[in-house]
């Protein structure tokens, strides 16, 4: 079952529209509708805020601000002093008049319908103090402002530093010192922040579009001061996250605010224009790139240092942008400086894919500079540099298998007929680009229940979420599986805060640890089941010879064999078994990665400078396929995503006041159809039983890693154009032609 | 105030004259096929069908459909609960991952394949050239897709999905 093309078992559900997502469920009494009331200013305070108006308007119910609503802890802070992270400390809103960031909520105007409460929240009037504050990052900070981050996402320090750069750079024959810039961007998932909070008898229940049911619950017992058991979260579809539903944001802080202060239901879905400002994004990044090689190509120093913007309140959050350039390439100096610049800006977060998103851009663009520069096949550079240990600490890898991705992905593509670059045809500029990309590996504590009941069905339960990576599919094909059944009597229930704990969707950890638990948890189930068989009293195989297990839906003892419900029946009715998982001494032992290899065609309007891709294909390794069919599709999802990354995604900041001027997606421009060409997918691995139960490595980011700098390669080699600042819009391209006389 | 959706009629009484189509769907009546990702016409979620057209319902105002029939994501199936081609489709060809735009894209798509056998010609169709199902390139349902958004990035299986439903209705 596992690793077989199985059809998503969600499917029919979702073809019909009645998959039900966080603002969907059916909740008697009707809730009321939030709206949010945004802060106009960037940062400061509240100083008066009149809702009489709003409050006159019919349908409204009450509007709440920081003068009526109950306190909250504050936030950033947690209810005991514990320690907590972004995703677990207090996420209180109208608990003061301080303003932190631009857009943020000031009141919630509440009302019996979605029209009155929109209507009325105009009719709100709130006079500000506004302070100074800080909004870009621009490269000329003076070295005070430079903070060092405690750590970078994932744990790895922000300096990691061998050998020595400056030397290599000053010696070696071919060197390069380049600077890339990364815009700010949104993860942007389909589904708006969006929840339904009820409070009933003490109890919070809320209907959540998140990723990860656990850090939700801590973050609101932490918001409201109340004990975890107090907080229920149903999650069961999430309609895309991305990173930006790691955690719980203004939807469902003000909403349980509001049920908790009415008691009555309420639903807050947030405005796709709220969604950039109340729920995070992804930084800017300004990132410099160091590379000194010999004359054959071998890499002597790799520097790659970044400047990024974090959140100047109540958490820390930096990008490991170094993360490809400590782990892909060979090189006797590594020089990879994280340093952070304080700004007042909305929540900055993880996005699909923190550091290796943007560090490729980087990375693989300035590795095609180097490889222009020495006159060499780009994909020869990197295959001369391939490391046999991880560059940053030496461990060995799990499994590295970047020189067959490279390699087969090149043979796959027709890499080898590559044309001589800049060839036009008309009007249009073509050209070929390729890219290598790293995706760092994870496995997180996770636990599962698996049920059998007396008709023998099974019945899976984990409080994991699908966000749209196939978790109900895998989940199936891994019980069936595990208990030797057929896909149709094994059930999923998922994304219920009731059901034992995963780490969620995140990180691309999700499938291995969910999985490995559930795994975990039908050996466990299958060892009961022979004990049973062997030595329970009423068993008709009590005491029968041979090896006991589980196979085809029966359990055996040697040649014979009992149903399960039979097994079941023994002990009146119904059988279950918890399973766990927990990182091992081989996540500390190998460096853990998966990797890909990009290549692409295109042509560049040599009139407008517009960039059109014409084929892409990544050539990927992962450890173990659980389902060809979801992991292709989180593959060229990744790679789609990518694709807006590098051509049209930006989300501007206005330096004076923190505002995204183009917070909407008709002015953020994710890629449509028709900016995606004919996508080819190779799946090489083989299971790595160094990663998890599973042998499977995490692929909800690869397949974005990479295919930016890929495009931005084929771009120079169409246009002679080399775009350094993301994305590659068709004014910086013409600009760069226009440059150069063409 | 009444609407027709999916073949069935609901009384809407006093509509607040501000509900757009998809509010009155969603919020008035639970039905909750149809998707909200941006309320103002920029992502195609929203979308269903009048009198067998797609619009965006978020830039609608229910009031202006009375008497029109409205066939959501719901109501694309047969009578006895048989898929759609097109949805059947979909699900072969994993054409969503998360699922939150595929009652648009699925609407959308419906409506594109009736506006080629219409022989409704697109930015891409040469002047005057005939339109067919079965020659529809994967380009012309690029374009023709490219008002609905799937931040999943399931596009590429769309335009498989789409392609095999349009072969199949030739
Ligand atoms: S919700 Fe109507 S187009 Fe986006
Ligand atoms: S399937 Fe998630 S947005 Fe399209």
């Amino acid at each position: 079952m596992i690793g077989k093309a199985t059809r998503r078992v969600d499917g029919p559900k979702k073809v019909r529209g009645a998959a039900p997502y966080a603002a969907d469920q059916a909740i008697e009494p009707t809730p009321y509708i939030g709206w949010i009331v945004e802060a106009t200013i960037g940062k400061g305070r509240v100083v008066s805020i009149d809702t009489a108006a709003a409050e006159r308007e019919p349908g409204v119910v009450r509007v709440l601000t920081h003068e009526n609503t109950p306190k909250q802890i504050p936030y950033g802070e947690t209810r005991d002093g514990s320690d907590a992270d972004r995703f677990t400390m207090s996420h209180a809103l109208l608990n003061g008049t301080e303003i932190r960031h631009p857009g943020q909520a000031v009141a919630l105007v509440v009302a019996g319908t979605l029209e009155a409460a929109r209507g009325a929240a105009l009719l709100v009037k709130v006079t500000y103090e506004t302070d100074d504050g800080r909004y870009v990052v621009t490269g000329e900070e003076p070295e005070d402002l430079l903070v060092v981050p405690d750590e970078l996402d994932g744990g790895q320090e922000p300096d990691v530093v061998k050998g020595d750069i400056d030397a290599a750079m000053a010696e070696a024959a071919h060197t390069l010192d380049v600077e890339y810039t990364t815009p700010s961007q949104i993860s942007a998932a389909m589904e708006p922040h969006a929840t339904i909070a009820v409070w009933a008898d003490g109890e919070l229940t809320l209907y959540l579009s998140i990723q990860v049911i656990g850090w939700a619950i801590t973050a609101l017992a932490n918001t409201f001061g109340l004990e975890k058991s107090q907080v229920r979260i149903l999650s069961p579809f999430t309609g895309g996250g991305f990173g930006s539903k790691l955690g719980v944001h203004g939807d469902a802080v003000l909403a349980s605010l509001a049920a908790m202060t009415l008691e009555h239901p309420v639903k807050v879905v947030q405005t796709r224009r709220s969604v950039f400002v109340n729920a995070p994004h992804r930084g800017s990044s300004i990132q410099r790139l160091r590379l000194a090689a010999d004359a054959e190509g071998k890499l002597l120093g790799v520097g790659h240092d970044s400047r990024m913007p974090m959140a100047s309140y109540g958490y820390e959050f930096a990008e490991p942008t170094a993360a490809g350039a400590r782990a892909s390439y060979e090189t006797p100096a590594l020089h990879t400086v994280h340093r952070v610049v304080k700004v007042d800006l909305p929540p900055i977060d993880s996005m699909r894919a923190p550091g290796e998103a943007i560090g490729s851009l980087a990375l693989e663009g300035a590795l095609d500079e180097l490889a222009h520069d020495l006159g060499l096949d780009p994909l020869e550079l990197r295959l001369r540099n391939l490391a046999d240990r991880e560059p940053q600490s030496g461990k060995p890898f799990a499994s590295n298998d970047l020189r067959r991705c490279l390699e087969k992905g090149a043979e796959a593509f027709g890499w080898t007929d590559r044309p001589e670059p800049r060839q036009r045809d008309g009007r249009w500029w073509r050209g070929w680009g390729m890219a290598a990309c790293t995706r760092v590996n994870m496995l997180m504590e996770g636990a599962a229940r698996i049920r059998l009941d007396a008709d023998g069905r099974a019945r899976a339960e984990l409080d994991m979420t699908d966000i749209g990576t196939g978790s109900y599919t895998i989940l199936t094909q891994i019980a069936a599986e595990g208990l030797g059944l057929p896909l149709e009597s094994v059930e999923v229930v998922l994304g219920d805060s009731r059901l034992p704990e995963t780490a969620g969707s995140g990180g691309s950890f999700g499938a291995a640890t969910a999985g490995g638990a559930l795994k975990n948890a039908t050996d466990n189930l299958c060892a009961r089941l022979v004990e049973l068989a062997r030595d329970h009293g009423d068993s008709p195989l009590r005491g029968a010879e041979g090896e006991g297990r589980v196979a085809e839906g029966r359990v055996w003892i040697g040649d014979r064999s009992l149903g399960f419900d039979e097994v079941v029946g023994l002990v009146g009715g119904e059988l279950s078994a918890e399973g766990s998982i927990a990182p091992g001494e081989n996540s500390e032992k190998y460096a853990q990665y998966a990797y890909g290899a990009h290549f692409v065609t295109l042509r560049v309007d040599g009139v407008t400078g517009e960039v059109r891709l014409e084929r892409a294909l990544g050539a990927f390794s992962f450890g173990r396929v659980l389902n060809p069919i979801t992991a292709r599709s989180q593959l060229i999802g990744g790679m789609t995503y990518g694709i807006g990354g590098a051509l049209t995604e930006a989300l501007h900041v206005d330096p004076r006041s923190g505002a995204f001027p183009n917070r909407d997606f008709a002015e953020y421009h994710l890629a449509v159809q028709r900016d995606v060409p004919p996508l080819e997918v190779h799946m090489l691995g083989e299971p790595d039983e160094k990663c998890g139960a599973l042998g499977s490595k995490g692929i909800g980011e690869l397949g974005l890693c990479g295919i930016g700098g890929a495009i931005a390669n084929a771009v120079f080699h169409a246009t002679g154009v080399r775009v350094r600042e993301m994305p590659i819009t068709p004014d910086k391209v013409l600009a760069g032609l226009m440059a150069q006389g063409d | 105030m009444k609407l027709q959706i999916d073949g069935q009629d609901h009384d809407l009484g006093d509509l607040d004259p501000r509900t757009t189509l998809l509010d009155a769907l969603r919020e008035r009546l639970g039905l909750m096929g149809t998707k909200k990702g941006c309320d103002h016409g920029q992502c195609g979620a929203c979308t269903v069908l009048v009198n067998g057209r797609r619009i965006n319902s978020c830039l609608a105002l229910a009031v202006m459909h009375e008497g029109d029939a409205i066939t959501t994501v719901a109501g694309l199936e047969a009578d006895d609960g048989t898929p759609s081609a097109l949805q059947e489709a979909f699900m072969e060809h994993d054409a969503f991952q998360c699922g939150y735009c595929t009652a648009g894209q699925l609407c959308s798509a419906t409506s594109l394949l009736r506006e080629v056998k219409r022989g409704e010609p697109s930015v891409l169709t040469p002047m005057g050239a005939e339109l067919s199902l079965s020659e529809l390139s994967d380009d012309e349902i690029r374009e023709r897709m490219s008002g609905n958004l799937c931040r999943c990035g399931a596009y590429a299986n769309i335009v498989a999905a789409v392609r095999q439903a349009a072969e199949a209705e030739s």
